[in-house]
């Protein structure tokens, strides 16, 4: 309870700061659309050949957007010092971090859900019938990004050339969640679809370590 | 050691005898050391002026009271032994105020959303009032539903003055309150200043301004090069260590 409510309070900030300026969700949604037809138009895959590769670049233009998206999530705090004012105010420094991890995930959960059909469109994909664990593996794998994302963004937020040490620290860390959600995509954008309880498990696992570690470490992450 | 509960927004008084003591204090970023040595004792009730020229170590030594920096050396305690001195301590950081450099404010938000939102990080209760009543004092009533991004920079202070004593602080620290207010502001901050003192809230502040200072402090400590060069003491006359950092300070 004690950091519930203090999360809940500043996810609702978190959303309505940025329902009001939707500057997150308008980068990301720009960026990702913009790959995915680039991609399209380029390539101009067939069914089978999007099948093969589509979950892949799915899943590489999230991350980037992700990057994008994320770099923002602390900086934005500095502008005028607002997270002092957080971690002045009587509550565990984790909720701070559990709102904005939170907050992104809603963010890029709300940018896919509106992509996913225009990507099936554009690369001749069919995912109706396999809607709910798609959602699943993009739910698990977008966690995967906005946690580790989020707690390096709130500790890159310091650093100088910050810009550049998020995607370097953040790239090599979410390689093992991006390989095992592209499989796991894969295997439900197949001619016979399946998901693979393997990848899934994997991404479960690295939710949960990342998660726990932010729990046990994420004071420390927001100290001068 | 009275706890003081969170809902009451009148000043809590700490215990008698010392409010927040810094005990041989170094502070460095890198090579460079923005405090050495500093030791001193507030005692409760008391209001004191932090003066010193830009560099000298003022908003750093406010930003180890305030919790936000941790000291390269020495520590922190607060109203005697007490409170538990952990940095972290959220006991501690339900009585402590801060009007910083910057205003501490979501500039996307409204004046009104704004006090909302740390009147409920703060556990207070009864937050739209509360709000409500903060920003009538500061004159920012016909803009509370405004975003704090079309304010004018006095408006943006008084509302960061206002967001500092929502939860009615017992230790209040000021880091050059007065920038950026015009002449009424100045004289509603002295008065809120005034009354704060009066029901025994510790005040702490830098300032580069007599107006600030006069009238209200009980002590002034100078400092130069991160350390403490000057302190009028408890119970002393701080005009003449303000006399003379402030004369500097303002002919520049």
């Amino acid at each position: 309870m004690a950091l519930l409510r203090p999360t809940g309070i500043l996810l609702e900030k978190e959303l309505r700061s940025e329902l009001r300026s939707r500057e997150l969700i308008t980068t990301t949604f720009v960026f990702v659309l913009m790959v995915l037809v680039l991609f399209s138009f380029t390539f101009d895959p067939t069914s089978s050949e999007s099948r093969r590769f589509g979950a892949g670049l799915l899943w590489l233009a999230l991350l980037f957007a992700g990057s994008l998206m994320l770099h923002p999530s602390f900086t934005r705090e500095q502008t005028n010092d607002t997270l002092a004012a957080l971690r002045m105010a009587p509550l565990d420094p984790v909720a701070i971090l559990a709102a904005k991890i939170l907050a992104n995930f809603c963010f890029l959960l709300l940018t896919e859900v509106i992509l996913l059909p225009v990507f099936a469109a554009l690369y001749n994909l069919h995912i109706a019938g396999v809607a709910g664990p798609l959602f699943l593996v993009m739910a698990l794998g977008t966690l995967a990004l906005s946690t580790v994302g989020t707690v390096f963004s709130a500790i890159s937020s310091y650093a100088r050339m910050r810009e550049l040490l998020l995607p370097l620290l953040l790239l090599p860390l979410l390689t093992p969640a991006l390989i095992a959600s592209a499989e796991a995509t894969s295997g439900l954008l197949d001619a016979q679809p399946s998901l693979s309880l393997s990848w899934t498990a994997f991404l479960v696992a690295f939710d949960i370590i990342f998660l726990t570690v932010t729990w046990l470490f994420g004071e420390y992450l927001l100290e001068e | 050691m009275p706890s003081g509960s969170v809902a009451n927004a009148s000043p809590k008084i700490f215990s008698p005898g010392v409010a927040v003591e810094f005990q041989h204090i170094d502070k460095r970023y890198g090579a460079m050391f923005a405090l050495r040595d500093v030791s001193l004792k507030v005692g409760a009730g008391e209001c004191v002026a932090l003066v010193g020229h830009n560099g000298s170590g003022k908003t750093t030594l406010l930003r180890i009271a305030a919790l936000l920096a941790r000291p390269s050396a020495g520590s922190v305690q607060f109203a005697g032994d007490g409170i538990p001195a952990a940095p972290d301590g959220i006991a501690m950081k339900r009585r402590i105020g801060l009007v910083a450099h910057h205003t501490l404010l979501y500039d996307e938000l409204t004046a009104e959303e704004n006090l909302i939102l740390f009147a409920r990080l703060h556990g207070l209760d009864r937050p739209q009032e509360r709000a409500a009543r903060a920003l009538g004092p500061a004159n920012l009533s016909r803009r509370a539903h405004d975003p704090v991004r079309t304010y004018s920079r006095g408006m943006r202070q008084r509302l960061a003055i206002a967001r500092a004593l929502l939860a009615g602080p017992g230790l209040l620290l000021l880091d050059e309150p007065s920038t950026g207010l015009d002449a009424a502001g100045q004289q509603w901050l002295g008065e809120v200043l005034g009354t704060l003192h009066k029901n025994g809230c510790t005040i702490l502040m830098s300032t580069h301004g007599r107006r600030d200072a006069e009238g209200l402090v009980t002590r002034a400590v100078r400092l130069a090069a991160g350390r403490v060069e000057e302190d009028s003491g408890s119970g002393g006359k701080p005009d003449t260590v303000l006399a003379s950092a402030l004369s500097g300070s303002e002919a520049g």
